[in-house]
């Protein structure tokens, strides 16, 4: 079968630097293609260089592609843009930013139908409507007169689906369509990919960094490492058996259901690409690479199908098989450390002419939770339930509105400030505006020891010193910028600033989400490795459920404001009982597939905190919901070994 | 001894802020992340060509900045007295410049005065255009001035070239042994703009300035190159004699706008609140009020002021001095609020950053929080709004002066240069000798600081990296 | 919405009493109307009698804030404050130096400061954003690299020369039109249309550079690739969607100075001897005439705080994101 999309050969730089090099590929009609890679790897590079969209300074330097009778790379702009959009059509990443903030949804739509189609007037706007059918947006008509910024998330990514539609488009790129999303929206809008690529018969390339989005997804797999493709596969081949030892790597590092395990990590750094490489590009961080993959470029190797290019291709020792440790268990101490009752969080909303209160958000509503010395609580939730407002109320960066606190059982409040901050630390999600990029290293770890007055003014030297080498990090980092240090290791350093006061708890809000799988398998080991030597207590903010079931011994999940199921991690994770916990769980893309669980859908979005329904929060999109769900919320029901649940369904069923 | 150093009160500032921008020159040296965006902003060729124009300009000004007085020649030796002449170390360098004056206008370079004159000539009183005191007053006769003026540029050119040539020689024998290079590829090198920092367009400026000073010397001694204004002083010894004005002007402004800018644009920003309320209730007042105005208003003021007050001020260029420095004053409390409001929605931003979370978990004090997270992080802005004020503040001098409200009258600047001139321009033939000078010393300072202005903004301002 | 505004529209007070409380100061506080006398009536001629006989004239002969003497509320309102300050809210601005009234003069003058301000305002507005878009359309070309020169060395030229040299050549040299004056009606235009010139080419630099920069920021964003992507053309790509975005700060800068252009332009006015407010107020300023200059000084404040009202509106009426919120 002729494929519709043929790429030879690209190359493709931008400056000096040859951010796609040589990459060939083809994905037929109705087939999807996932192009697979970590950040800085050239698969967005790839996209654009199809759309012929570089940004500026780019240029594609040679190279081929073929799309069905047209070449092109050899088409002048003007017919280039009838392929734009026509013939193939692109989905961008961040939905927010990629719609025209001041043009209604519908117009944006209509200019695409009336380019392509040649529709204006009614008939445009009847077309659009279908569109926004197709794409499963309930209230079609309406939307189109909205903006994007009224819009949800999950709706503004189908908006953007719709447009790239409009041209009946033979070939859809998708470039992480839904990285920006939160994980019941990404399964919605996978959902809507997969049926149109059917319905449609388009080709589709997706590129993404995710494994579970790629197994889930695609039918064949190319991995990308540096600007170049290293292995390529049907999907069921590659799952089974990758065959480079970068997308084994990859594969290890992932944090999996059942397995607490120490993660694989991938040593060093992506090679800068403008300089000259010889040999394999993954050599210098390759454990088994020898002295060829140094000084020779691999070539392609079929192996069963699969193609990858490896020197060792097939001389590679069998898949190793990670140690698997059982789920984390650690025995209950009588006293927890810190002890949080009836924790609430409102904002006053202010409205009207002389900026009367009108009401609250509540952010945080009733929230309770006790976590013990040398253990992991993990607090779970979509983005917006409150669970960031929760650990920063827990440190007083946001004042409480209610609650009480305590910490190794003294009560903190805004006068034992002090105390408080010596013993409980953050690390934020975000390592490059977490760390001020006008103080060096050492003085950035000094800080809270100033402040707080730990250790004396002699020895702080000293125990920079031994923070660096605890997160490991080089001696000489402390006298550097934090410019100088990746990702990786700026999260290492913002680990180690709130090391840096001994405290006893450390509040992780989503430490890795920013990171590469390969990255965020290092910090992740590092986080365990410090609680065994530490016993440190963490509360783990996070969106991830994969790494919650590496790390957490409990976890809490929260649905606006509220926490809604409680208990040890591996019995919630395994066996949820609040509908939400098993829309959550059931939306995380797996690599293995899943057997014997039914799949559940969530419908629509996260309502709004401001406006939250009443009864139980979750009722309008609880498939289990009855009629007592719509008046009030429910109370604790108690599941026996710690884990309880916040539902009526459940309730009933006890 | 026999002169008075005399240091007026602009002197003080200037060299404090001298002082001042030496340190700081100093700290950003040992810093590499501060060095970093300074070494973008050298290796710009634009950039850098203005800042050898601005340096001489800055030169200039600070030469004449060190004034003095000169004791008298009749005084007694016991009880010295000085002349009430207040002159500078400029004066003294450039001296014939300053004391040959004419009777009143005459052309550049022209060797007779702009007004026909009854003058005796051979007994007989005829009414001609008399010959200037000094300007060609070396030529016997008047067809000789063509000549001798393409002589002067010719030389002026040459020994211009010269010095450039040998400038030139010496760095290049100084860079081929420090990068140890043969002298041809450093040459190939230089010519092709691949030294890494930009000696082409360095040395091509540097030359032209030279020429330029060299012709500009040559004809000086013999000529009044711009001409001579209406009581006959030289128009090219009082455009450089307005330099310093005009330096002062954009610089010590900034010196009044940039306290208030910063501590009341970050405090508004970070503290938020009531005092977010209270200063942004200040600067939208002051910002309502139309500047000119307020100007005038308090310049009124400061006149009285001074009138009122005779015996504080010694000497006319004394009281020039308060009033030039009063204007400063008042054009910063009238022009800190941009900059103010521009810092507090950076500090808005910041206050929200994890790092400024991270320092406040550890309860780090809201001075230090503000000295250590929040200035280093919005001083770029503070120091692009520097370099693009100045040129804004150097324009505006002469905007005020002819409204009336600039500098005192009696001082050396480009504003009074233009509302002096100006309504010479309906003379017949023309005086435009005055105004053209005084506009294109302007023009080229102002063109100079904006260009350096541009390479600092663009080094210095993320948003625009990646942007050619 | 309407709450919003009203609530702007409140806030305008304490600002203005700010304003009128400031200038209080300055005029009669730090500076006293024996100063004033003194400084109007020459050092020849100061004697008290003359100062006192200045300041009845005048009515700055009362007490500053409290009249002592008087009964009942003319404790109050029989003082310099309340006669001279305070009277300003309603728009009573006395009399000039010349015995003319303020409030007269400023409405007949501000119909040739308009004349003048509102051309240059329009022009200058169109003129600037169509350079700035030829400098975005054409942005990885030397063209844009040679207009960004352009454009700063037209900023680097004084305001005054742009006046002189445009009524040196265009009036004086070529007699292509009037060096100076007004009239009213269709026969102003060739009066009005040297300093529009003027003043448009003046405003040309700074303007131009400043709204390519908002452009450039706004193409670099993520919708204009979406846009490409769709398959529109650059020029499409640059007017729907790029100006569509930039337009918004551009008119809201643009709003503010808008009630403005009833004060004119001072050096403009005054060069080209349009009988505005403009050249009024340098006229008041160099004749140290404070009763007008400080009407003037609350006029502006007036205007300018009109301005940010209308800005706020019309901020929420092209950005609907402010709009709808």
């Amino acid at each position: 079968m002729k494929p519709l999309l043929r790429v030879e050969n690209l190359v493709t730089a931008i400056g000096s630097a040859r951010v796609v090099d040589g990459v060939s590929f083809h994905v037929a009609a109705g087939e999807t293609y996932a192009l697979l890679g970590e950040s800085g790897c050239g698969k967005s590079m790839t996209a654009l260089s199809l759309m012929r969209l570089l940004p500026d300074g780019g240029r594609i330097v040679s190279g081929a592609v073929q799309l069905g009778e047209t070449d092109v790379l050899g088409l002048p702009e003007r017919e280039m843009r009838r392929v734009r959009g026509g013939q193939m059509a692109m989905v961008f990443q961040e939905p927010m930013l990629a719609l025209n903030p001041v043009i209604k949804v519908g117009g944006q739509i209509d200019e695409a139908l009336a380019l392509h189609q040649g529709l204006a007037g009614q008939a445009a706007r009847d077309a659009a409507r279908a569109l926004l059918d197709a794409v499963g947006v309930p209230d079609a008509a309406r939307r189109l007169d909205t903006y994007p910024f009224e819009l949800s998330g999950g709706l503004r990514q189908r908006m953007m689906i719709a447009m790239a539609l409009a041209g009946e488009p033979e070939l859809l790129i998708a470039d992480e369509p839904t990285t920006a999303l939160d994980v019941t929206i990404q399964a919605q809008v996978l959902d809507v990919l997969r049926r149109l690529r059917t319905e449609r018969r388009m080709g589709m390339l997706l590129i993404t960094h995710d494994l579970g989005v790629v197994a889930e997804n695609a039918d064949r797999v190319g991995v990308m490492y540096a600007g170049e493709l290293v292995e390529e596969g049907a999907r069921d081949t590659f799952f089974a058996a990758p065959q480079h030892p970068y997308s084994r790597m990859l594969f290890e590092a992932l944090p999996r259901p059942g397995d607490s395990g120490r993660l694989t990590t991938i040593a060093g750094q992506v090679p800068r690409l403008d300089g000259q490489l010889r040999g394999c590009r993954f050599a210098p961080r390759c454990p088994f690479a020898i002295a060829r993959c140094r000084t020779e470029s691999p070539g392609w190797q079929d192996r069963d199908g699969q193609r990858v290019r490896c020197h060792l291709a097939g001389s590679l020792p069998a898949t190793s098989v990670r140690e698997r440790v059982a789920h984390l268990v650690a025995e209950h101490v009588s006293q927890p450390l810190l002890q949080v009752e009836g924790l609430k969080v409102h904002f006053p909303i202010r409205r009207g002419f002389i900026q009367r209160t009108v009401g609250h958000v509540h952010a945080v509503d009733d929230v309770s939770l006790a976590i013990e010395a040398g253990r992991t609580l993990a607090l779970v939730g979509e983005s917006g339930c409150g669970k960031t407002t929760v650990g920063k109320a827990l440190l007083r960066l946001i004042e409480p509105t209610a609650g009480t606190i305590l910490l190794g059982g003294e009560t903190i409040t805004a006068k034992n400030a002090p105390t408080l901050r010596r013993q409980a630390q953050m690390v934020f999600q975000d390592p490059f505006s977490s760390l001020n990029p006008r103080m060096r290293v050492a003085d950035i770890l000094l800080e809270g020891m100033d402040a707080l007055g730990v250790g004396a003014a002699g020895t702080r030297r000293d125990a920079i010193a031994r923070l660096l080498r605890q997160v490991g990090l080089p001696d000489d980092a402390g006298d550097r910028y934090p410019h100088a240090f990746s990702g990786g290791q700026r999260q290492r350093i913002a680990i180690a600033r709130a090391l840096a006061v001994s405290p006893r708890l450390v509040i992780c809000d989503e430490p890795t989400s920013a990171l590469d799988v390969s990255v965020q398998a290092q910090i992740l080991n590092l986080l365990k490795d410090l609680q065994a030597e530490l016993g440190l207590a963490y509360l783990f903010i996070t969106h991830n459920l994969a790494v919650v079931e590496y790390l957490a011994h409990d976890v809490a999940v929260m649905y606006l404001g509220r926490i809604v199921e409680q208990g040890p991690a591996a019995e919630v994770l395994r066996a949820p009982r609040h509908p939400y916990t098993q829309a959550l769980v059931s939306a995380v893309p797996r690599i293995e597939p899943q057997i014997g669980q039914s799949i559940i859908r969530l419908a629509g979005d996260q309502p709004s905190p401001l406006n939250p329904p009443n009864g139980c929060h979750f009722h309008p999109r609880c498939p289990q919901a009855g009629a007592v769900c719509r008046q009030t919320y429910p109370g604790q029901t108690d599941l026996g070994g710690g884990h309880w649940v916040r539902c009526h369904w459940v309730a009933g069923q006890v | 001894m026999s002169f008075m150093p005399v240091v007026l009160w602009t002197d003080r500032l200037i060299f404090a802020l001298l002082a001042a921008v030496l340190e700081l020159v100093w700290f950003i040296r040992r810093h590499p992340h501060l060095r970093a965006p300074w070494a973008a902003v050298a290796r710009r060729p634009m950039a850098m060509g203005a800042a050898l124009v601005l340096a001489v300009f800055v030169v200039i000004g600070l030469l004449d900045s060190l004034h003095y007085r000169e004791r008298l020649p009749d005084s007694p030796p016991g009880q010295p007295q000085y002349s009430v002449e207040v002159l500078s170390a400029f004066d003294a360098l450039v001296g014939p410049l300053r004391t040959r004056q004419e009777k009143t206008y005459s052309a550049p370079l022209a060797m007779q005065l702009y007004a026909k004159e009854f003058i005796e000539r051979d007994g007989a009183t005829v009414r001609d255009y008399p010959r200037l005191k000094y300007g060609g007053a070396h030529l016997k006769r008047a067809d000789a001035r063509e000549p001798d003026i393409v002589r002067r540029i010719l030389v002026g050119l040459a020994q211009g070239l010269a010095v450039g040539l040998l400038l030139f020689g010496l760095l290049a024998a100084w860079q081929t042994r420090h990068r140890h290079m043969v002298f041809g590829t450093w040459l190939t090198a230089w010519a092709t703009g691949h030294l890494g920092w930009p000696g082409r367009t360095i040395a091509l400026t540097v030359a032209l300035m030279l020429m330029l000073g060299m012709v500009t010397f040559h004809l000086a001694a013999g000529y009044h190159v711009f001409g001579t204004d209406k009581v006959g002083q030289d128009v090219l010894y009082i455009s450089l004699k307005s330099i310093r004005t005009g330096l002062v002007i954009g610089t010590l402004t900034t010196l009044v706008t940039l306290p208030l800018a910063i501590v009341l644009g970050i405090a508004a920003g970070y503290f938020r609140g009531w005092v977010d309320d209270v200063i942004q209730y200040v600067y939208t007042v002051l910002n309502s009020i139309p500047g000119v105005l307020l100007i005038a208003a308090a310049v009124l003021i400061v006149q009285v002021a001074i009138e009122a007050h005779p015996d504080l001020f010694d000497t006319a260029a004394a009281r020039a001095d308060i009033r030039l420095l009063a204007l400063c004053l008042i054009m910063g409390v009238t022009s800190w609020t941009s900059l103010a409001r521009l810092l507090r929605g950076e500090s808005l931003k910041l206050r929200t950053l994890d790092y400024v979370e991270a320092a406040r978990a550890f309860g780090v004090s809201h001075a230090r929080i503000i000295s250590r997270h929040i200035f280093p992080n919005v001083f770029h802005l503070v120091l692009i709004a520097i370099v693009l004020d100045f040129s804004g503040l150097v324009l505006a001098e002469a905007v005020l002066s002819y409204v009336g409200v600039g500098v005192d009258p009696t001082m050396y600047s480009w504003g009074n240069m233009i509302n002096g001139a100006r309504l010479e321009l309906a003379r017949e033939p023309v005086v435009w000798w005055q105004l053209g000078a005084a506009f294109a010393f302007m023009f080229t300072l102002v063109l100079a600081a904006n260009l350096f202005a541009d390479g600092v903004r663009d080094a210095f301002d993320p948003r625009l990296e990646g942007r050619r | 919405m309407f709450a919003y505004i009203l609530r702007r529209l409140l806030y305008a007070i304490p600002i203005l009493i700010g304003v009128n409380l400031l200038t209080f100061a300055l005029f009669f506080v730090v500076n006293t109307p024996d100063d004033m006398a003194r400084l109007q009536l020459g050092a020849k001629h100061v004697t008290p009698d003359a100062i006192e006989r200045w300041k009845v004239e005048h009515g700055y002969d009362k007490p500053l804030l409290l009249d002592s003497k008087a009964t009942g509320s003319a404790q109050f309102t029989d003082t310099i404050f309340f006669r001279h300050s305070a009277a300003m809210f309603a728009f009573q601005f006395g009399k000039g130096d010349d015995g003319r009234d303020i409030a007269n003069e400023i409405r007949t003058r501000m119909w040739p400061s308009l004349a003048i301000a509102l051309p240059v305002f329009v022009i200058g507005l169109l003129v600037n954003i169509t350079f700035a878009l030829l400098m975005v359309f054409f942005r990885t070309t030397y063209l844009d690299l040679w207009g960004v020169v352009l454009c700063v060395v037209l900023m680097s030229v004084s305001g005054l020369f742009y006046i002189i040299a445009g009524q040196y050549f265009i009036a004086k040299l070529w007699d292509l039109l009037p060096i100076s004056g007004y009239a009213g009606g269709i026969n102003g235009f060739k009066f009005v249309l040297l300093p529009v010139l003027v003043s448009v080419a003046a405003g040309l630099g700074s303007g131009a550079r400043w709204y390519r920069t908002i452009f450039l920021e706004e193409i670099g964003k993520d919708y204009v690739r979406t846009a490409r992507a769709k398959g529109l053309g650059e020029v499409r790509v640059l007017f729907r969607h790029v100006l569509k975005n930039g337009m918004i700060p551009i008119l809201t800068g643009a709003v503010v100075v808008l009630p403005l252009l009833f004060m004119g332009s001072l050096i403009t006015e005054s060069f080209f001897g349009i009988p505005g407010l403009g050249s009024y107020t340098i006229d008041a300023i160099q004749a140290q005439d404070f009763a007008v200059v400080r009407a003037m000084v609350f006029l502006g404040s007036f205007l300018y705080i009109v301005g940010l009202i209308l800005t706020d509106i019309s901020y929420s009426w092209v950005d609907p994101r402010v709009r709808l919120q």
